[in-house]
């Protein structure tokens, strides 16, 4: 069920954390199982990543429900998370919001058609100096106006 | 300006251990390897500093070093409060960015006077670049021979190690921080026992903010004196402040504190646009907004904000012009309140959602006569009543933007729409 190359990853956190204490790398693995399953969990990668960290499935269950970067519904390959709070706000991240929303055809916690693309309003990202932004993948992008959200979306494959 | 955490910034590379070598980064560190300090020493330094902790809480750091049982037998743990999310805070993202090798260098003076050899820093999971950035700075650290076990031929061991969050605001409180390293639900624990005496996987453990760390090598590398002397009287030092909102740049300064409200306003270029200046939050969403005329008279350090009627927090100013709604503004702060409650405490799990509900009833024209009232009924039963300071971070905006804005919010629900947008 984890495939040897996400083992691998788990293992590299696993070591940061004293003898026994493995399933403090909980939340990467659920992580790295996830992105090796469309950005996506289930009850069996958690379980299974619960078997491996030697941990009961019901509390790899409650971190992955927990935490708001783990998905439990299909989601886009790539993910808009679109900060709305208040230093966003204040710089217009609701008008960009809705332009994304009117350029993709889908509202805020849907999925493309095709599949590529899903926007999520998040709350703050961290980058208040930058708003209004966004993140996808590991990426921020800052200082949005609409033409960058257009070149930005455009350039998504 | 720009003088301790930021002091490389215009650096090429500033982030590099080169670059933070050659303004005397790691002297402190190999003075230590030397047996040249005593834990004594430092503690006696950062008090004098008058260096308190700079997440949001203010905790003079030296006293804070001092509450842990060094000489207990067993492990010890030093952890850094990485995890920021707290709406218009964006500043220890820089500090990981473009200098990571101080909150490295801080984080192994506290290990040496605290006597815990095993340090974790906790980055919030969006923080990828500044993750990568600290992982490279670690890297470097260790292949100086900087960390590590027997380090430099001493008898001095310190392994540190950073740790993602995977997007939860509450993991900034620092028991719910510890649950979360440890692999479960990031909720608070009761305190007392605090984690100087029961911790990181039981054991005594210190957790410090990250700019808190990072200043701690030029506070040695200079004294405490030094610090103290540029700040002003009860905040020692200098402090970074994000300038976010209604501002032409927008940007995080490093100034020292006593600073008056409207040399940093000008320093972030003004109001946007010649706008008038309406509200000020001056330390981050949790703390109370104030009117452009008390912020205009307000200095920046603890006791001047608090004079005014605020906190300094964490040093995240949100500017707002005359064109916010207020009713907007305190909607949104509460539906961040609503989805960041961890959901332990009944007073804040069902309270911030009542106070969002509430304020989005007002927005949608629906607002009833006593839900000001109301309002105020509920922040007030959630203050105080909570294992964590999550629900005072919530009521606290609540109260303050009815105190000072209400006629706004008595015209919305009265008109159905807002006395500033229309």
């Amino acid at each position: 069920m984890i495939s040897d190359n996400a083992k691998k990853q788990i293992n590299s956190w696993i070591e940061k954390y004293p003898q026994g204490k493995q399933s403090s790398a909980v939340m990467e693995a659920l992580k790295v199982v996830q992105a090796e399953n469309n950005n996506q969990l289930n009850h069996d990668l958690i379980q299974a990543v619960a078997d491996y960290l030697d941990m009961p499935g019901i509390a790899a269950a409650e971190v992955a429900t927990f935490y708001e970067n783990y998905n439990h519904k299909p989601v886009g390959k790539h993910i808009i998370r679109f900060c709305h709070n208040i230093s966003c706000m204040l710089t217009g991240a609701d008008d960009l919001i809705s332009h994304l929303e009117a350029k993709l055809g889908v509202k805020t916690g849907e999925v493309t058609e095709d599949g590529l693309i899903s926007v999520k309003k998040v709350e703050c990202l961290g980058a208040c100096v930058g708003a209004p932004m966004f993140q996808i993948g590991d990426q921020y992008y800052e200082n949005l106006t609409t033409d960058k959200v257009d070149e930005i979306v455009d350039g998504l494959k | 300006m720009n003088e301790v955490c930021f002091k490389n910034i215009d650096k090429d590379q500033c982030w590099s251990l080169a670059n933070y070598e050659a303004s005397g980064g790691y002297s402190v560190w190999r003075k230590i390897l030397k047996g040249e300090y005593t834990p004594e020493q430092i503690i006696a330094e950062l008090k004098t500093s008058g260096l308190r902790g700079r997440g949001g809480a203010g905790f003079p750091t030296g006293l804070k070093w001092s509450f842990m049982p060094r000489n207990a037998p067993g492990q010890k743990y030093i952890v850094c409060n990485s995890d920021e999310g707290e709406p218009g805070t964006c500043k220890d993202r820089d500090i990981l960015r473009f200098n990571p090798h101080a909150v490295i260098e801080g984080m192994a003076i506290g290990s040496f006077v605290m006597n815990a050899t095993v340090g974790y820093n906790y980055i919030r999971g969006e923080f990828i670049e500044p993750f990568n950035r600290f992982e490279g700075a670690l890297k470097e650290a260790y292949e100086a021979g900087l960390l590590g076990k027997g380090i430099n031929d001493s008898d001095i061991d310190f392994d540190l190690y950073s740790h993602l969050g995977a997007g939860a605001y509450i993991c900034g409180e620092e028991t719910a921080l510890l649950e979360s390293i440890e692999g479960k639900k990031g909720q608070p624990r009761f305190k007392p026992p605090f984690p100087a005496n029961v911790g990181l996987y039981g054991k005594p453990t210190t957790i410090n903010n990250t700019e808190s760390f990072a200043s701690v090598p030029d506070i040695m590398l200079n004294g405490g004196q030094w610090f103290a002397d540029l700040g002003v009287a009860n905040s020692g030092g200098t402090k970074l402040f994000s300038v976010s909102g209604h501002v032409t740049s927008p940007a995080n300064f490093e100034v020292s504190m006593g600073m008056p409200f409207k040399e940093l306003l000008e320093l972030a270029g003004g109001m946007r646009n010649g706008a008038k200046l309406k509200a000020v939050i001056p330390g981050g969403s949790s703390t109370p907004v104030l009117t452009a005329e008390v912020a205009m008279a307000m200095t920046m350090d603890y006791d001047g904000i608090d004079k005014a009627g605020s906190m300094l927090g964490a040093g995240s100013v949100i500017i707002m012009d005359d064109s916010t709604c207020m009713v907007e503004a305190l909607t949104r702060l509460a539906h961040f309140y609503y989805d960041e409650s961890c959901g332990q405490c009944t007073p804040c799990r069902e309270g911030t959602g009542w106070l969002y509900r509430v304020l989005k009833r007002i927005m949608d024209g629906q607002g009833k006569a006593d839900d000001i009232d109301l309002l105020l009924g509920v922040q007030e039963k959630i203050m105080g009543n909570t294992i964590c300071a999550l629900g005072d971070a919530a009521a606290m905006p609540v109260e303050s933007f009815l105190r000072n804005f209400r006629e706004e919010f008595e015209y919305y629900i009265e008109h159905g729409k807002s006395m500033v947008k229309g």
